[in-house]
């Protein structure tokens, strides 16, 4: 997983609640065994309307995506989470995610950033000024060159795990003494 | 020692190493073909093997055709042949298409006694929750978190909150699981269980059936929630009583397995069944939900502006003048036994509407068996619907079985999302009975009234 310590894109705003995984990647995108390549295919029925907003020539090349509510809610696919980073997505921020979205999408490098109706509302008007942000993980800070600074939480596991690109999977291996333990335990 | 939750008994008796998130045992790892292959890659890619295969069990289910012969679908093949050759390099039990026992995976764990009271279970998929209903703590994972349990065991994984609804009152006639919790995620929205575990309780609880008790637990998912749980009870361990894996006698634990007098939940949500009306989904996610005597109603944001234009829906109609074209009654939701049974009861004597085609995809092998035992596939057939082999099917649409673009279909799944059942298609979800009398009627009729 490529790390992820601090980005600086123009923002593609997708003013939608509700957005669900099977408008992110439909099932016809499933059969595939590969992890990778899925980018072309984001929101595959969605993209043949021309007004649909991630058309828009100011959101072409945005790594910074600005979601609605509940975002990348039902079904558990990973394939989202890829779809979404593929096509250039490092960061979302949204007022509420799906809680399987949120982690697919921590293991897939793309951090789920939660903020407040209130907060998106005042960058959302900040952006269509000047389309750029800044999101740092390292600062947990998202910054505009008009000067705005706005502090976000991001948990202290899953913010390693970003900045580090880190293997989950290593990670957990590192406590095979514990997952041992555990099992002698309930034998 | 303080009061604890059905929830945090569960929980606290898997943590390896706590902490936020906490590293948990899983105790059973349901795996099927399309959110593994990526998976398996991982383990091979990295030299891992697959750590407990006792622990693990593998079916095909999501793209499989329902029809017999060979596949066709050379995409939906590659990604079956390689669940057989991951299962076969790995040394995963697998319950492949003809073995008899396949299935929906969230039909066939139930059914063969692998999912158990207590229990944590995980597979790559977000109706997982189901398990629940048997007093487990079961929810859906990612992909990597299919490699890491894998690989490991364990998932790491932040404890959620706690919400009890309680369900009281008693059921009316013709209203059955799936109104009560289509019921629920119109009450509390579909993202109002996000962050939660949810424990279904009351006496409307008590007295439904498993498979009543799995339809609910299935859909916690659809109300944001990943997982959803029932404690368990005489029914349960009269469900489980002679399934191939479970075990011969009660363990004492078992009936331990239930929220103490005062434990505490982050939120309790009361509903009065004996209120409840048959619902009926007029829009694209399942909270947009309304009684079946009622009518489209009025937008109220731009998400519902946008679900009437793509259902092609008009405010103010009444529901049971939408006329519809399809019927599907099946998947992990409403496919076991005693729904097919409730289907079949309303189908009985009568034909399927002349402008309808209807089917009936068995939620498993050994559901369908136990059908055709009980002459449910010759109700079905002699009315007119179409009588498939166990698999996912039209529930997503990964197999031939979709709708055509503006197709309108009444369906007992779980996902009404824009072109779920196909590209363009409009569903709308239903318990069994009604989807079969919306079958004989060819719109959406009031269950109640045809007796
Ligand atoms: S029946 Fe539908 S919801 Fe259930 S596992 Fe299959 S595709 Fe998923």
């Amino acid at each position: 997983m490529r790390p992820l310590v601090r980005v600086t894109s123009n923002v593609a705003v997708l003013d939608r609640a509700d957005v669900d995984t099977d408008q992110i990647i439909p099932k016809q995108f499933l059969k595939r065994i590969e992890r990778s390549g899925y980018g072309e295919f984001l929101f595959f029925d969605w993209m043949k309307d021309p007004e649909f907003e991630l058309h828009r020539p100011e959101f072409a090349g945005a790594e910074i995506l600005i979601a609605g509510r509940n975002f990348a809610c039902g079904s558990s696919r990973e394939h989202a989470a890829w779809a979404l980073e593929d096509y250039g997505f490092r960061v979302v921020l949204a007022p509420s995610y799906s809680d399987i979205f949120r982690r697919n999408a921590v293991i897939s490098g793309i951090a789920p950033i939660e903020l407040s109706e209130v907060t998106l509302g005042e960058l959302k008007s900040t952006v269509s000024a000047v389309n750029e942000l800044t999101v740092d993980l390292e600062a947990l800070e998202i910054s505009h060159p008009s000067g705005l600074r706005v502090p976000f939480e991001l948990g202290s596991y899953e913010r390693e795990t970003l900045i580090g690109g880190l293997d989950d999977i290593a990670r957990t291996l590192e406590r095979e003494d514990k997952i041992a333990a555990f099992e002698a335990a309930h034998s | 020692m303080a009061d604890k939750t059905l929830f945090e008994k569960i929980w606290d008796a898997h943590v390896v190493d706590d902490g936020e998130p906490a590293l948990l045992y899983i105790d059973l790892h349901l795996v099927h073909e399309v959110t593994s292959p990526q998976a398996f890659e991982g383990l091979r890619r990295e030299g891992r093997k697959v750590r407990r295969t006792d622990l693990t069990v593998a079916t095909m289910d999501h793209n499989v055709p329902t029809e017999p012969g060979p596949i066709r679908d050379p995409l939906a093949k590659a990604q079956l042949d390689a669940l057989a050759a991951n299962c076969e390099e790995f040394g995963v039990p697998l319950y492949a298409t003809g073995s008899g026992r396949e299935g929906i995976v969230h039909v066939i764990g139930p059914e063969l006694g692998l999912t158990q009271p207590g229990k944590t279970i995980v597979c790559g998929d977000s109706h997982t929750s189901t398990h629940g209903a048997l007093g487990a703590l079961a929810f859906g994972i990612g992909t990597s978190e299919v490699e890491h349990v894998l690989a490991t065991q364990c998932l790491v994984q932040s404890k959620p909150k706690t919400m009890k609804i309680e369900f009281v009152g008693e059921l009316p006639f013709g209203v059955t699981a799936k109104d009560m919790v289509l019921g629920a995620i119109g009450e509390i929205g579909i993202d109002g269980g996000v962050g939660y575990a949810i424990e279904y309780a009351g006496p409307a609880i008590e007295k439904l059936s498993m498979e009543g008790r799995m339809t609910i637990c299935n859909m916690t998912i659809e109300g944001g929630a990943r997982a959803g749980m029932v404690a368990p009870d005489e029914t349960t361990f009269a469900y489980l009583q002679g399934r191939e894996f479970a075990p011969a006698e009660i363990p004492a634990a078992w009936r331990e397995l239930r929220s103490d007098p005062d434990a505490k939940f982050d939120r309790v949500v009361t509903i009065d069944v004996s209120k409840l009306v048959p619902q009926v989904t007029w829009g694209t996610n399942p909270g947009m939900v309304v009684p079946v005597d009622g009518v489209v109603p009025a937008p109220a944001s731009p998400e519902d502006e946008r679900a009437l234009t793509y259902m092609d829906l008009k405010p103010g109609m009444p529901i049971t003048d939408i006329v519809i074209d399809r019927v599907f009654i099946g998947s992990c939701t409403n496919a076991r036994i005693e729904d097919l049974r409730a289907a079949a009861a309303v189908v009985n004597g009568h034909k399927v509407a002349a402008s309808v085609r209807a089917m009936v995809v068995p939620g498993s092998a050994g559901v369908k068996r136990q059908a055709e035992a009980e002459g449910l596939d010759q109700v079905f057939t002699n009315a007119g619907f179409e009588w498939r082999q166990a698999g996912c099917s039209m529930c997503l649409g990964m197999n031939p079985d979709i709708l055509a673009p503006g197709e309108r279909c009444a369906s007992t799944s779980n996902r009404n999302f824009e072109g779920r059942q196909g590209a363009g298609g409009r569903t709308h979800l239903v318990s069994p009975a009604m989807a079969a009398a919306a079958a004989i009627k060819g719109r959406f009729a009031d269950v109640r009234e045809l007796g």
